[in-house]
């Protein structure tokens, strides 16, 4: 039941962990582009649970014809490719933001802007 | 035509939002101009939606012809359409404040369009992932508009702003993943159907519950995921400040008590009492922390900022201990929050550009050189305290009453000790403008030119300590408007 679970369920423990690099790196990191790199990976782990629980074994995509069934539900697939779009803008309005920061500090490091604004 | 009103509410300053930059090629200052006017047509939309479903009831539409529960359902009920008009109202207010103390870009209006969509989207959505992607636009334009301050600093804001709001929305995301999984449905009237069916002991739901809670709770910024908001009020335009402090956390307030009654249900909430009871603590721990770190703050807009950490600690309370009395006092605060904070962003603004003062040390004695804005900051300072008849004292009563019956001692305790904090903080401004020595002498803002001050930015900060006041009389209509929303709250 175990060994089962282990050998079945290997997407879902690929999204825990890029769940975890994710939230970790944005957390820990000092470097504003690292902290961008570490959302975008959390998010592609928000995607893989979508697409993983989608997943039906033998199922046909959702083109009725006689005696095709059982179906896949496209709706998951559909939602990510919206949150796909969100997550690109977000990442363009991200680095947009970083390369401004840079232009007009000439630094990323966290604890380097901290001190200039104590300064 | 006036089937289509809930939709064009949204679609109407997304194409208002278009405008700008492509005049940009042939005009510079037209965006206030475009904006106003698409401001002035949501505001007739808005009227016109709350005239139908204040006479005819809750109002619903299939985006597309799709019909609920396989396309996206659009619902207008009584909360709606008092989040839509305060949305409208509060846009108008900051438009007449942002003629004069810009910024007057026109991609600034863009975002500002943009903004209005994305809020009005969240309020009217009657749809789950729907929810989320509005969330996500509203996001977005509230980056750019933090953004659009003159120096570095608002950058960086907006950068702090945009990662910890976007794991907000990505764990609101994952929980609707969740949701989805126990049950195949994304639409709010359908899931809690089939949530209530699934169970509310699985663990589906148990976890899409605290996931979708988590992530609405950043983006409402309570204590202690509340560290984006500081900056982003401070550091950006005071017309921004004025604007998303009344209405981005208000209207993820909102949505999480749409996700508390009108998907999970107060049936969950009884059902899992530790659900409750968790965002009970969570409410209350930010009421105190909130206003012990604005009694410490000593910029102005810092401290109004972390006074909202502590002011949606209430609202949050309110919904949380989900009784008809607590979430009337909830609903009133919400909205009574919004013009008060608003009001007040905008009149530190005023102030700062008379007489140069933005700390408290600076507050001390400056009452006499900008008479009207301190005048409009004590009565929105005291309206926030809970002076009665002030809206503030409504709301907090209602809450209080609600939080005896049902017989939460602890949030009583809290709730009272908070207005004493709440007093603390802004007494001690109130008593500086009038009764301190000045720290800043009067020509040293003369010698800057000092920057000039327009009437409506005035008129807008005096109406809004009006309204602070003469909304306590409103009670009685949000009463009733709760009563028309698809809520199902706990008996007395």
């Amino acid at each position: 039941m175990t060994l089962d679970l282990l050998t079945t369920h290997y997407n879902y423990y690929a999204v825990v962990l890029l769940l975890g690099i994710g939230l970790y790196t944005v957390i820990e990191s000092r470097n504003l582009v690292k902290k961008v790199i570490g959302m975008n990976v959390f998010q592609t782990g928000i995607f893989l649970f979508f697409i993983t629980l989608a997943y039906r074994a033998g199922g046909n995509p959702p083109v009725v014809t006689e005696g095709a069934g059982p179906y896949v539900s496209p709706l998951p697939h559909v939602l990510i490719l919206t949150a796909i779009v969100v997550g690109v803008s977000l990442t363009a309005v991200a680095l947009a933001l970083v390369v401004r920061v840079y232009s007009e500090y000439g630094t990323l490091d966290e604890h380097t802007l901290e001190e200039l604004y104590h300064d | 035509m006036i089937d289509h009103l809930i939709v064009l509410l949204v679609v109407l300053p997304i194409l208002g939002a278009a405008v700008p930059p492509l005049a940009s090629l042939r005009y510079d200052r037209v965006g206030w101009a475009v904006a106003t006017a698409t401001a002035l047509g949501h505001a007739a939309l808005a009227g016109a939606l709350a005239w139908t479903v204040w006479t005819d009831g809750v109002v619903r539409y299939a985006v597309g012809g799709f019909v609920a529960p396989y396309g996206i359902e659009l619902v207008a009920d009584g909360l709606t359409i008092l989040l839509v008009a305060l949305i409208s109202a509060v846009s108008l207010g900051v438009l007449a404040y942002a003629r004069h103390a810009g910024p007057h870009e026109n991609s600034f209006y863009s975002q500002f369009l943009l903004l209005v969509a994305g809020l009005s989207g969240m309020t009217v959505t009657g749809d789950v992932f729907n929810l989320y992607v509005f969330l996500e636009i509203t996001g977005l334009a509230a980056y750019g508009l933090v953004a659009s301050g003159p120096g570095a600093r608002s950058a960086v804001a907006a950068l702090k702003y945009l990662i910890i709001g976007t794991i907000g929305a990505s764990l609101y995301l994952l929980g609707v993943g969740y949701a989805l999984a126990a049950t195949g449905t994304l639409n709010m009237a359908d899931l809690s159907d089939k949530l209530a069916a699934a169970g509310y002991d699985s663990t589906l739901v148990l976890t899409a519950f605290g996931l979708i809670v988590a992530g609405l709770l950043v983006k409402v910024a309570l204590f202690p995921i509340h560290t984006w908001q500081p900056d982003a009020y401070a550091d950006s335009p005071d017309s921004v400040s004025a604007f998303i402090s009344a209405l981005v956390s208000t209207v993820s307030a909102y949505a999480l008590a749409r996700v508390l009654f009108s998907v999970f249900t107060v049936d969950f909430l009884e059902a899992v009492p530790i659900a409750r009871q968790a965002l009970v603590a969570v409410a209350c721990v930010s009421i105190v922390a909130g206003s012990a770190l604005a009694v410490a703050q000593s910029d102005v807009q810092r401290m109004l900022a972390y006074s909202s950490v502590s002011q949606f600690g209430l609202v949050i309370a309110g919904f949380a201990i989900a009784t008809p009395l607590a979430v009337v006092g909830a609903t009133v605060h919400l909205v009574g929050h919004a013009v008060m904070k608003g009001g007040l962003f905008a009149a530190t603004g005023i102030i700062e550009r008379k007489t140069g003062a933005t700390t408290v040390g600076g507050y001390a004695g400056i009452a006499g050189r900008a008479p009207a804005a301190t005048g409009a900051f004590t009565l929105l300072a005291l309206a926030m305290v809970g002076v009665p008849p002030a809206v503030g004292f409504m709301g907090k009563w209602y809450i209080v009453l609600g939080a005896v019956n049902a017989g939460s001692w602890p949030v009583v305790a809290v709730l009272l000790a908070s207005t004493l904090l709440t007093l603390a903080y802004f007494a001690r401004l109130a008593e500086r403008l009038y009764f301190a020595k000045a720290t800043i002498a009067p020509e040293a803002v003369a010698a800057d030119g000092g920057e000039r001050v327009s009437t409506a930015m005035i008129v807008t900060v005096v109406v809004a300590a009006v309204l602070a006041v003469g909304l306590a009389a409103a009670v009685p209509v949000i009463d009733q408007l709760i009563d028309m929303t698809v809520f199902e709250l706990m008996l007395q």
